[in-house]
């Protein structure tokens, strides 16, 4: 995905989750709220493309590009330009599908509650577990000082031990996202965003939290810098 | 499994072909700083491979460990429940010593001498230190189940180190009657991974409901409570609805004695005829510790910083063997202690930044196919101990999403850590 349009998609979000006091995402519920969807998309083992999409490693998917689906032309257009179904963008569609890709052929209004949204999401992101996801869950406004923080590298790579029990440092995925390589802009958004819990995962949740500012700028410098 | 990360290869390349001509010379010659490390899993490959690869060769690294092919506990369970072959687990130490310049000798530790700091090995060499890193595991208690001792363990295996005693393990689960009775003596705290033996009924259980589903699982245990023990029961009840029994401390559990040769196990004095009996005895620190003379009683106190024996400040001690304070004895917390006593040795020896001390654990267990729960907290160094900071819990009730999605998590945990650890 392009840098300006995640920058424009992350602020549009910031600003509308700003609106609306937002609770945890209840991917238990997003189950409830995905029966809508299952009349024309399948998820989980053995999905198949029907009327939709099969919607099993969503995330991260460019759009338009699944093998042996039929897309409209405006769909591939989107994922020409860069649109890649991330939470932000998902939340965006899902909203109100016509308006975010015009002339989609997907038939439907757009689920308006943004807490359903959010649901459906953490719902489908379970169908999504190699997935790299570098923006944040957004809902999170980031002070331009913790960005501007410049990290050590000496430091984040002594820090980066709590991290390699799991992520490798070749950046090889075995069931466990790559972290190598990742613009340190997009690291820092996503640590803060575990760290303040609007994103979801209690592992992640658990490491971010006890990170300080400094802490997470350095990691961001020292994985940022690995291949 | 030799996957190299090419900026790293470039850093100790250089070193590590030195070190492999003719490592134990070079030590002398150089006068360069020494470290052996005694055991080479979780806690100990960990430490050699880092205190190696952040000292670019400054210090001389030699780590004994017996067998050439380590079978890691963690997986092993799986093992057992059909979900991983024995081969899955295993792992050699090629690229320690290639890669990492590590002077890998496969041989036992017979003693310690802390004055004169020397190691010697069964083969008959003896090894001067600087510092010493001991993680060699757990031994059992001599005594501790009646009618038990090692020489048994062919009758009723503890299959709690992995390899040769869970396969035996798994065989003589497989040759059960139908309807017969697997029994377990489960272990009082503390012990090495608080959650294994009740992930062990679960894929048990798993495997005698495909193959025995008459079959009845037995288990005698001296606590009144265990690690996730909401989420196994659960668990049991909507898998193998029936099949578990399990009789805790306060129903008489503690109480328990072994008949070998009769294939027996009282519990509070009622005699139960066993097809198949999973002893896993109390546990203390892996013998070499005592030899080292930093035990006290029956486990190795460490000050939380550095991992540094209360009896010796040249002695290390990491994993199951260490008395730390608040983590559980798990291959991830061994590895997780492990890079912090890396960090310090280092600095020791060779003046590099100390940081400060910070852990981490996450266990993950399987109660059933795609069913996988965890439990997890970070840690800090007290001036007393190693002492919990925040932790979570996997909840009951999950949707079978989130298991599946746990179960696969642990997949690619046990793929990381053995990266951490082998290279
Ligand atoms: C069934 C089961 C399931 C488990 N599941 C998990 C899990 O899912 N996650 C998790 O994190 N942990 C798990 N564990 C726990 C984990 O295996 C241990 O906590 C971990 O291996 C401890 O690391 P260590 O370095 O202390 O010991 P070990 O990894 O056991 O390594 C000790 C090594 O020292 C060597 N050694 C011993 N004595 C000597 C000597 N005198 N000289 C030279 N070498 C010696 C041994 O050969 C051995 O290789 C499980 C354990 C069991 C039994």
């Amino acid at each position: 995905m392009k840098r300006d349009r995640l920058i424009s998609v992350l602020t549009v979000a910031v600003a509308m989750f700003a609106a609306t006091a937002q609770a945890e995402p209840d991917p238990q519920a997003g189950e409830t709220v995905f029966r809508a969807c299952k009349a024309c998309h399948q998820i989980g083992e053995g999905a198949k493309n029907r009327v939709g999409p099969h919607l099993n490693d969503l995330n991260g998917r460019t759009a338009g590009t699944l093998d042996g689906f039929r897309y409209s032309k405006a769909m591939q257009d989107a994922g020409a330009q860069g649109l890649v179904w991330t939470d932000e963008t998902l939340d965006a569609f899902l909203a109100d599908p016509k308006s975010y890709v015009p002339k989609t052929k997907m038939g439907y209004r757009g689920l308006k509650d943004p807490q359903d949204r959010v649901n459906l999401i953490a719902y489908l992101a379970r169908f999504s577990p190699d997935a790299v996801i570098h923006p944040s869950n957004a809902g999170y406004d980031l002070d331009p000082a913790i960005l501007a923080i410049k990290g050590d590298v000496e430091y984040g790579e002594y820090l980066s031990g709590d991290c390699k029990t799991c992520h490798q440092a070749d950046g090889s995925v075995q069931g466990m996202p790559s972290i190598t390589g990742w613009p340190e802009e997009d690291f820092i958004v996503a640590m803060h965003a575990y760290k303040n819990k609007s994103r979801t995962h209690p592992v992640m949740q658990m490491m971010a939290g006890r990170l300080t500012n400094e802490e997470i700028a350095a990691l961001a410098a020292y994985f940022g810098g690995l291949q | 499994m030799v996957k190299l990360n090419r900026r790293l290869f470039l850093g100790t390349s250089a070193a590590a072909l030195g070190t492999l001509a003719a490592p134990a010379v070079m030590a002398a010659a150089h006068g360069k700083p020494r470290v052996i490390v005694i055991g080479g899993g979780a806690g100990g490959a960990t430490a050699a491979r880092y205190i190696a690869k952040d000292s670019d060769g400054a210090i001389d690294v030699t780590l004994v460990e017996p067998s050439r092919t380590y079978f890691s506990c963690f997986f092993s369970n799986l093992y057992l429940g059909g979900f991983k072959e024995m081969d899955d687990l295993g792992h050699t130490y090629g690229t320690l010593a290639a890669a990492y310049g590590i002077n890998v000798i496969h041989d036992w530790a017979v003693d310690v001498d802390p004055d004169g700091k020397t190691v010697s090995l069964a083969g008959g060499a003896t090894l001067p230190y600087d510092k010493l890193i001991l993680s060699p595991g757990i031994d059992f208690i001599d005594g501790a189940v009646e009618g038990w001792g090692v020489e048994a363990q062919n009758k009723m295996p503890h299959a709690y180190k992995a390899g040769s005693q869970t396969e035996l393990l798994k065989a003589q689960v497989m040759a059960m009657p139908q309807g017969g009775t697997f029994a377990m003596v489960a272990p009082p705290n503390p012990y090495r991974c608080p959650p294994g033996p009740y992930e062990r009924v679960s894929m048990i259980a798993h495997v005698l409901k495909a193959h025995n589903p008459t079959a009845k699982i037995l288990i005698a245990d001296p606590k009144e409570k265990f690690s996730k023990q909401g989420l196994f029961q659960e668990g049991w009840n909507t898998h193998y609805a029936g099949m578990v029994d399990w009789v805790g401390g306060d129903f008489g559990g503690g109480n328990v004695s072994v008949d070998p040769e009769a294939m027996t196990m009282t519990i509070d004095g009622e005699k139960t005829k066993v097809d198949v009996c999973n002893v896993i005895p109390a546990m203390k620190a892996g013998r070499i510790a005592e030899m080292a003379g930093v035990t006290d009683g029956n486990w190795a106190p460490v000050n939380a910083v550095d991992l540094s024996s209360k009896a010796n400040a040249d002695i290390h001690v990491l994993g199951d063997s260490a008395e730390q304070g608040d983590m559980p004895k798990s291959g991830f917390s061994a590895n997780s202690q492990a890079k912090v006593c890396a960090n310090a040795v280092r600095g020791a020896l060779t003046g590099s930044t100390v940081f400060p001390a910070r852990f981490s654990n996450t266990c993950w267990s399987l109660i059933a196919e795609n069913d996988g729960v965890k439990v997890g907290a970070t840690y800090e160094a007290t001036p007393e101990k190693i002492a919990t900071l925040e932790g979570f819990i996997s909840q009951t009730g999950e949707d079978s999403a989130t298991r599946k999605a746990t179960y696969e998590e642990s997949e690619g945990w046990y793929s990381g850590i053995v990266a951490d650890m082998f290279g």
